[in-house]
């Protein structure tokens, strides 16, 4: 059996962080674009808990995930809100249509 | 403690001034009878001032022998950023150097307003100014700190600019702006020196520190220069000399002294008749008062080493001023560049340096103020009726307006200087003063020729304007009304009266002046006995 | 008579003829009888002066009365020292003498007005004037101080101006008083720079302080040089008042006045005062200033005379008849025969007022015709004025029995004396020579005047004799050019007691070393100084012994040849003068054209002055005037050219990098899209690059 070393875990995080990215990014709609901030932040959770795993930094990786899950909670819950109101307002969830920003 | 008399006849006009404000622009009467009112209460004053002067007390260099002296703390500010501390006083005072002048101011203005009763352009700006004017005069003749003297200085240009350029001619513009930057001109070099000295001269307080000053009788006192000012004597590298000269410009601007002179005539001609006689009247005598005040008893050294300039300066303008004057075809620039020709008078006097030239000087200051300021009544009467002062289109005037031909030879021979009338015993006191002085002896011999050339023009203008067949196209003129007489016969009746008794207006000045030579040779002993240089 | 009595009656009649004037001039026009005032004032002031004369010449012969006050006091100033100014009355037997020669002739001169000025416009100002004409001239006769001097010579001058000039409307008239003043004023420089140095030398200005000081050696600069450049100087002052060469111009035209006027001024007033100044001052005069005293003395008897000679004016001629009299009396006090010199001056005053007041009554009769060659025959029509003008010109010839006669002879035996002493045979020689021609053109004028056919038919037969108030004058006046008042013995006038008892010979002042030597006393002859004798040494009154009687017989040959020849030409018309004058046409031209002295200083002079006075005009305009304007100038070109830099570079800097910024914000804000994924875009990349820039692997 392959021992499974740092390395993988910070491989699959780096996949899942360009999936995330690329997920935010290139996607249209808004709710596309939240998942990928999801996966973007389960990337970090996995980094930290690999380090914790293999460093030296005692239980502080894991506290760090748990509240990162925490966090993501959170964050979908008010980005959720947000999408619906830009729904309600914009009548879609497009985000290349939302450049309010530019003003 | 008497009433502060000197700032009562300062700043009486400006008490006018604001009721001429106040008055409606329907008023124009009123406010020419306030003018006068004013005017009248400022003769009235000086001739009380003259009543109570004590004709024992020197003033000059000495606080305590001055007259009517009002002295306090104007500005004090401590901590001046990096200037330290700056205090200007208030301090007024008069002495037989000015006296004469306060008086020759009171009557001169009052005479010009009388005279003003012709202006008939916005009547309410015009008075206003002209009392803004009469305060910034009879302030330079009494105040006694320097930064005072200043601000008056300045104070009447401004008025000056605006009653030449709006009442004016019609090259107004150009004249107004050629006197405002001429004096402007002079005023900064005295502005340059003013802080010069300030820095350079300490006055002990009440408190024993020594403060910076402005005081003119604490810059006189060579005990108060400082070490290291720069236009202190005490410091060898110091730049009195330069410093005189520029003073020197500065004042001579005003006088005016060749090569400075040309904005007179322009200002003359374009300035309306009462402009011009306060101008020619009391306005030119700010330059030799201010050299008299200022220059000569602070910079005494400089002074001596430069007297026989100033003489030949004083030859240049009477010699040039009465060449010029011969040339000119307008009466009134005639008039003008005689002016010219009589302030050389008083630069000559000056220059003596001795009781006889100075007393003359001022004196000469004094007759200059009344005579001039009848020959240009005399052309503005000329003028006010025929609308032209062309010289060679009158003639025979005498036959159509003998009263006024009769004011016109007393005052035409006054500035001839004939005996009997008040000219004569200025000039023959400058001369004499100045031909005792070994050193200006020649340049006074040569100017005695003015003697000649003053009637040369003089009589000339007399014979082509007054004298020969009458001119059928002025056969419609008016002699003299009621008001013009009243501006004509003050002026004779002074012209006359100081003629004969010389005395009333020399005693007056004599102990100033004693004081005054008195003075600039000790400190002239004081000053080489130090011998920075 | 006291002291003090004198002196009051001086001054008031010194200010007598002033009230006059003022009362004249300022009632003038309300009161047309004014002019009695002037009259009554002016006889109040001759009754004053006769008994001043009276009194002095009585009872206080040999002392001088002097009275000063205080007029102008400096007190002790710094540099200086003392000073006071005083004016004063002095009252010596001169000025007395003067006082009542001065105030005679003016009150005859204002008689005669009244009836000669009749009709004028200004009639009540023209004695105005007249006052203050005689005011000025008593001032200077009484001054005790050469500044009052100064002042009432300044006076003169002026009154002169207004009296010549009387007649305005005219512009001859005008130009002639303007004129007169202004020639006088160029030798008043002159006397002005003499005071000048008088009073830096001395501090005073009073005669006789400064004759002691310089009695006592003190002299101008400490030199005798200074003392006689001095003399000269005051003496200038003379040559401008009394008309010598070459200030004479202004005389001639100064008959532009009314004829009375030229009566007064060429009588005792005015022309009078210069020799008057220069008797004042003769004890200063060293022998070199005297020389030259006498030199422009002797020029001045010479070049008038002979222009005299050729005019046709009966005014002109007299007039230069004036000046060459005055020169006489200059030149009589150059060569030392100071007591003959005043006396002249009297006895011309009288003869050239007579002379003068005839001509006007001539004039008058003749409705305003001067020239002679219009005239003729008058002896019947007017045999007052005729035998008036006739003892007085009889007088001016220098005849016996005549006052004349007595002072002129004197003063040519003087300079023939003074000759003999100095070898200096020039000046008797003119002074004869002018005696004949005096006699000439005196006898000339006469002849065309009075005698032969009336060659103006028309206004002849309109002239009548003067009314009595004209001819008075006339007759008071050539009376007194007889010489019983001056002598009894008519051929010695140093018998008489105006010679040996009223005027004193000169005190000296100079050092003796300035002197001439005939002017130092003799040790021996013990020779007071104010001795009767005109004498100042053994020497010279011996040399004027032995020459009077040869003098005196000469120039009787002389007056009798002039007289002579005047007949020859014009009364027997034995000589033709239209062929003579043919002949000589070039003399002639010369005397006629006044030897053309109005050309010469036109052309330098007063062209010169008058060429200056442009061009330092046109100088100050465009040179001194043009550097200010062109200084302004230049300062608005700069200023426009700082305007323009202002406006297109500092300016245009900010404006370009306000357009930079623009251009830049025109790339960038295409990067601005609005879009977050376009922004995290940008960011990724960014990371990366920093990544890169940063690395440290």
């Amino acid at each position: 059996m392959i021992h499974a070393g740092l390395t993988h875990f910070l491989v699959i995080s780096v996949a899942l962080f360009s999936l995330g990215i690329y997920g935010v990014i290139t996607r249209k709609n808004a709710v596309m674009v939240l998942m990928g901030i999801e996966l973007i932040l389960n990337s970090a959770n996995i980094n930290f808990i690999a380090f914790a795993r293999f460093g030296n930094f005692g239980l502080q990786g894991q506290i760090i995930a748990l509240f990162i899950i925490v966090l993501a909670a959170a964050e979908a819950a008010i980005a959720l809100a947000i999408v619906l109101n830009i729904y309600k307002n914009l009548s879609n969830i497009n985000v290349d249509e939302m450049d309010s920003l530019k003003d | 403690m008497h009433l502060p008399y000197l700032s009562l006849i300062t700043f009486l006009p400006i008490v006018g001034m604001i009721i001429v404000l106040a008055l409606p622009k329907e008023q124009g009467k009123t406010m020419k009878i306030t003018t006068l009112l004013i005017t009248g209460i400022q003769v009235v004053l000086a001739v009380f001032l003259l009543s109570n002067y004590n004709y024992s007390l020197g003033g000059i260099y000495d606080q305590a022998s001055f007259q009517f002296v009002e002295k306090f703390r104007w500005i004090d500010i401590e901590n001046f950023s990096w200037i330290g501390r700056i205090k200007v006083d208030y301090f007024l005072g008069i002495d037989g150097i000015s006296t004469p002048l306060v008086l020759l101011t009171a009557i001169v203005t009052f005479i010009a307003t009388l005279s003003s009763w012709n202006i008939n352009k916005s009547l309410k700006g015009y008075f206003a100014l002209f009392l803004l004017l009469d305060t910034g005069m009879m302030g330079v003749f009494v105040s006694l700190d320097f930064f005072l003297f200043y601000i008056f200085w300045e104070l009447m240009l401004l008025p000056m600019y605006f009653l030449i350029g709006i009442w004016g001619g019609p090259r107004r513009e150009y004249a107004a702006i050629k006197f405002f930057l001429y004096t402007l001109l002079g005023s900064i070099f005295i502005l340059i020196v003013m802080i010069g000295l300030y820095f350079s001269t300490t006055e002990p307080m009440a408190d024993g520190t020594k403060a910076f000053t402005f005081n003119l009788l604490a810059m006189m006192d060579p005990n108060n220069a400082t070490a290291t000012g720069i236009l202190s004597a005490l410091n060898p590298a110091n730049l009195r000399f330069a410093a005189y000269i520029a003073l020197f410009a500065g004042f001579a601007i005003k006088i005016p002294m060749f090569p400075f002179h040309t904005w007179l005539p322009d200002a003359h001609v374009e300035a309306p008749t009462p402009i011009s006689v306060i101008l020619a009247g009391v306005l030119l005598k700010m330059g030799t008062y201010g050299i008299l005040r200022v220059s000569f008893p602070i910079f005494p050294e400089i002074t001596k080493q430069l007297v026989w300039y100033i003489a030949l300066f004083g030859m240049i303008n009477i010699i040039y001023g009465a060449f010029c004057a011969m040339a000119q075809r307008d009466f009134k620039k005639l008039i003008a560049y005689s002016s010219v020709s009589h302030m050389g008078y008083v630069l000559l006097g000056m220059a003596a340096l001795n009781t006889m030239g100075i007393s003359g000087a001022i004196l000469q200051m004094f007759n200059h103020g009344t005579i001039t300021a009848m020959l240009f009544l005399i052309v503005g009467v000329i003028y006010d009726r025929a609308h032209t002062r062309e010289i060679d289109g009158f003639g025979g005037l005498a036959v159509q307006m003998p009263v006024y031909t009769g004011f016109v030879t007393v005052a035409f021979f006054a500035a001839i200087g004939l005996p009997g009338l008040s000219g004569f015993i200025s000039e023959a006191f400058v001369f004499l003063g100045a031909f005792g002085v070994r050193l200006i002896r020649v340049v006074t011999i040569v100017s005695t020729l003015g003697i000649v050339l003053g009637a040369g023009y003089m009589l000339w203008t007399l014979q082509r304007v007054y004298l020969g067949k009458l001119n059928e196209k002025w056969s419609g003129l008016k002699d003299l009304n009621f008001r013009e007489y009243a501006m004509f016969i003050p002026l004779s009746a002074i012209v006359i009266f100081l003629g004969v008794y010389p005395s009333a207006m020399l005693d007056l000045m004599n102990t100033s002046v004693n004081s005054m030579v008195q003075f600039m040779q000790n400190i002239q002993v004081y000053y080489s006995s130090i011998n920075v240089f | 008579m006291t002291e003090n009595l004198m002196i009051n009656i001086a001054v008031i009649i010194l200010f007598l003829p002033f009230l006059g004037f003022v009362v004249t001039l300022l009632l003038g026009s309300k009161i047309k009888k004014i002019y009695y005032f002037e009259n009554f004032v002016l006889f109040l002031g001759l009754a004053g002066s006769i008994i001043i004369a009276f009194g002095k010449l009585t009872s206080f012969d040999a002392t001088t009365i002097t009275s000063e006050f205080t007029w102008i006091n400096l007190g002790n100033t710094p540099i200086m020292g003392e000073i006071k100014i005083n004016l004063g009355i002095l009252i010596d037997n001169i000025s007395t003498l003067m006082m009542v020669v001065v105030m005679l002739i003016s009150f005859l001169v204002h008689i005669f007005s009244i009836e000669y000025m009749r009709g004028d416009p200004r009639y009540n100002r023209y004695f105005a004037y007249l006052g203050l004409f005689t005011f000025s001239m008593s001032g200077i006769v009484l001054t005790h101080n050469i500044l009052m001097m100064y002042i009432f010579w300044e006076l003169v001058g002026v009154s002169s101006y207004l009296l010549i000039g009387f007649w305005f409307e005219k512009k001859s008239a005008a130009d002639a008083g303007k004129k007169a003043f202004i020639v006088n004023r160029i030798g008043d420089i002159g006397m002005f720079i003499g005071i000048l140095i008088l009073f830096t030398t001395y501090h005073t200005f009073t005669f006789d302080d400064i004759f002691q000081q310089i009695s006592q050696g003190h002299l101008p600069f400490d030199s005798g040089f200074w003392l006689t450049i001095t003399g000269l100087l005051i003496f200038a002052g003379a040559i401008g008042k009394s008309a010598q060469v070459p200030l004479h111009v202004w005389l001639p035209d100064a008959m532009e006045g009314p004829t009375p006027v030229s009566a007064l001024i060429h009588a005792a007033t005015m022309v009078a005062a210069g020799v008057y100044l220069v008797v004042r001052i003769f004890g200063i005069l060293t022998a070199d200033a005297m020389l030259i005293i006498a030199v422009i003395g002797a020029l001045s008897a010479f070049i008038p005379a002979t222009i005299a000679l050729t005019q046709n004016d009966i005014k002109k001629v007299l007039a230069y008849s004036t000046v060459s009299q005055l020169g006489y009396m200059i030149m009589a006090l150059g060569v030392g025969a100071f007591k003959f010199a005043f006396f002249h001056l009297i006895t011309h005053a009288f003869f050239k007022a007579c002379l003068f007041l005839g001509s006007g009554s001539v004039i008058h009769a003749m409705h305003h015709e001067q020239d002679i060659r219009n005239m003729g025959g008058l002896r019947k029509k007017m045999p007052i004025t005729y035998y008036t003008f006739l003892i007085a010109s009889v007088a001016i010839s220098g005849v016996p029995l005549t006052s004349g006669f007595l002072s002129k002879d004197g003063i040519l035996a003087g300079s023939y004396a003074f000759a003999n002493l100095t070898g200096h045979y020039l000046f008797p020689i003119v002074g004869f020579f002018v005696a004949m021609l005096t006699a000439f053109y005196m006898f000339r004028l006469i002849i065309l005047t009075f005698h032969g056919e009336p060659r103006d038919k028309e206004k002849y037969e309109h002239a009548h004799e003067s009314k009595f108030t004209m001819a008075m004058p006339l007759v008071v006046l050539s009376v007194l050019s007889i010489f019983f008042w001056y002598t009894p013995n008519p051929v010695n006038p140093e018998d008489g007691w105006v010679l040996s008892d009223w005027i004193k010979a000169p005190q000296l002042y100079t050092p003796e070393n300035t002197r001439y030597e005939f002017m130092v006393p003799d040790e021996h002859t013990n020779v007071q100084p104010g001795s009767e004798e005109i004498m100042y040494s053994e020497t010279y009154v011996e040399a004027m012994h032995a020459i009077h009687i040869p003098a005196m017989i000469l120039s009787l040959l002389i007056a009798g040849l002039g007289i002579l020849l005047a007949y020859l030409f014009y009364q027997w018309k034995r000589i033709d003068v239209g062929k003579l004058v043919e002949k000589f046409k070039g003399l002639y031209n010369f005397s006629f054209n006044k030897w053309y002295f109005d050309e010469a200083y036109d052309a330098t002079a007063v062209n010169g002055t008058l060429g200056l006075s442009r061009l330092l005009g046109r100088f100050d305009l465009k040179i001194i005037d043009g550097i200010v304007n062109g200084t302004a100038y230049i300062t608005k070109g700069f200023s426009t050219f700082i305007g323009k830099f202002d406006n297109v570079v500092v300016d245009g800097l900010v404006n370009f990098m306000a357009y930079l910024s623009g251009f830049i914000g025109l790339v960038f804000r295409r990067f601005q899209t609005g879009k977050v994924q376009t922004y995290l875009v940008f960011v990724l990349v960014s990371v990366v690059i920093l990544l890169f820039i940063f690395k440290s692997f």
